[in-house]
């Protein structure tokens, strides 16, 4: 399931850019792209192993740059660093209630952008801010927040469909069966 | 702390970024649309399906609404030609008084029409990418337009796709007139306001009369990327900057950049 998984993983990250580049809808109604990529490392940080985690951030953050004015990888750092923090706690988040989805997917797109900025200010671009880059942030923050959860129920679903589930122990035994009448 | 595995392979890809982030802008412009080349078979499929469902909608336009519409069409096709008469005509007399006055003609640009396939997915950047690339013609700094007027032009060209900057966005800066006038200023991208997305600024105005809301802009043609006389927008409002050396105004710009379906790609 392992490998199966990472690759999942990175075909949701895959079809996110995607959806992000072609799909203007949330930029129209709420002003903002939200960014799904946060989202889903949080969600390979606690559910998968380190390889995975890497290769998610480094194809993720690629592919999301491909289509960006971003230089090329800036997106890479943040979003490894949101899956290794992530993969490291794992034994120690409460990973299982929705509530929690939402909070560490909200605090790692609120980091995310915050970080690709600090980047790309470090190495001289000099992208557009303004007053309501912070609307924008706080989108990208709901908007991060919410896709975590659905992510885990997405892919507990992938996995219940694609993974061998064994059949459970019933009450019935055959060999206790009390058979009445005469026979 | 190198000795565990995961550390390691962290800062090798760490280091990776560092020298891919240093990449000169051409090859960066290239690697990225090879990287988002990885994506055409999802574009095929999206386009596919967009055109499947205008076809399943199709059917179900009754015949009197598609004869009007037709009837509507043919008459615009009509009035279209009469003009392009007339423009033919006045591009004649044009060049006929160039060559009697001795100025050198303007020269006209083609043009191809281009599709946007994909947007900037980060907030902080404004750039979409068109499905027209080096195999038709389109060459890096190329200017994009629509009916409207100026959008941006060409940043990296790929053999099959090219990426547009947009204006409003800090990388393009164009030299604008308002013909009203004659005063000539840098349009820039809008800080100060919120970065709405029909809004840009106009710099360094300079020369020429008194600055008013509702004065149309237009490229200048200087600098010799964009062609003059393409409408960028109007004048919304004006101010003098703290450090009073000249005052900027406001532009609303006449495409609607947050719109776009198709561009008019210019080619000299």
């Amino acid at each position: 399931m392992n490998w199966l998984h990472s690759i999942l993983v990175l075909a949701v990250a895959f079809l996110a850019v995607f959806f992000e580049a072609s799909f203007g809808g949330f930029r129209h109604l709420l002003g903002a792209q939200i960014d799904f990529l946060p989202g889903l490392m949080v969600y390979t940080g606690l559910t998968t192993g380190w390889p995975a985690v890497i290769l998610t951030a480094f194809c993720g953050g690629l592919w999301y740059d491909s289509f960006s004015l971003n230089p090329l990888g800036a997106s890479v750092p943040s979003l490894l660093l949101i899956g290794m923090l992530a993969w490291r706690g794992r034994e120690l988040l409460e990973n299982d209630r929705p509530g929690a989805q939402f909070f560490f997917g909200a605090v790692a797109s609120a980091f995310q952008p915050l970080a690709t900025l600090f980047v790309m200010l470090n190495i001289g671009a000099a992208p557009l801010l303004g007053w309501k880059s912070l609307w924008q942030w706080l989108v990208m923050i709901l908007g991060g927040g919410l896709f975590t959860p659905l992510c885990f129920i997405l892919f507990r679903r992938i996995h219940r469909a694609f993974v061998y589930q064994p059949a459970r122990q019933v009450a019935f035994r055959p060999d206790r069966q009390i058979k009445r009448g005469r026979s | 702390m190198f000795k565990k595995p995961h550390y390691l392979i962290s800062v090798l890809v760490v280091l990776l970024v560092a020298v891919l982030v240093k990449l000169p802008g051409g090859t960066m412009g290239k690697a990225k649309l090879a990287i988002s080349g990885l994506f055409l078979p999802l574009f095929g499929l999206a386009v596919s399906t967009h055109a499947t469902t205008a076809h399943a909608a199709d059917s179900f336009v009754s015949k009197t609404e598609l004869t009007r519409q037709n009837d509507a069409l043919r008459r615009e096709n009509v009035e279209l030609k009469f003009l392009l008469q007339q423009d033919a005509a006045l591009r004649n007399e044009n060049a006929r008084l160039h060559k009697w006055a001795s100025w050198s003609p303007q020269r006209f640009s083609k043009g191809r029409l281009a599709r946007v396939i994909a947007r900037d997915p980060a907030n902080w950047w404004r750039s979409v990418e068109i499905d027209l690339g080096g195999r038709d013609g389109i060459k890096t700094n190329d200017a994009v337009l629509t009916p409207d007027g100026l959008v941006g032009r060409i940043q990296s060209v790929g053999q099959m796709r090219s990426v547009v900057i947009l204006l409003g966005d800090p990388g393009l800066r164009v030299a604008a007139l308002i013909p009203n006038n004659g005063k000539t200023g840098i349009i820039n991208s809008s800080l100060a306001s919120p970065p709405e997305s029909d809004m840009v600024e106009m710099d360094y105005l300079t020369g020429g009369g008194v600055v008013q809301k509702g004065q149309t802009v237009e490229t200048w043609g200087e600098g010799g990327v964009f062609p003059a006389h393409i409408p960028i927008g109007t004048i919304v409002d004006v101010r003098v900057k703290e450090s009073g050396l000249a005052p900027e105004a406001r532009v609303r710009l006449a495409a609607d950049i947050g719109a776009l379906q198709e561009v008019w790609v210019m080619t000299p």
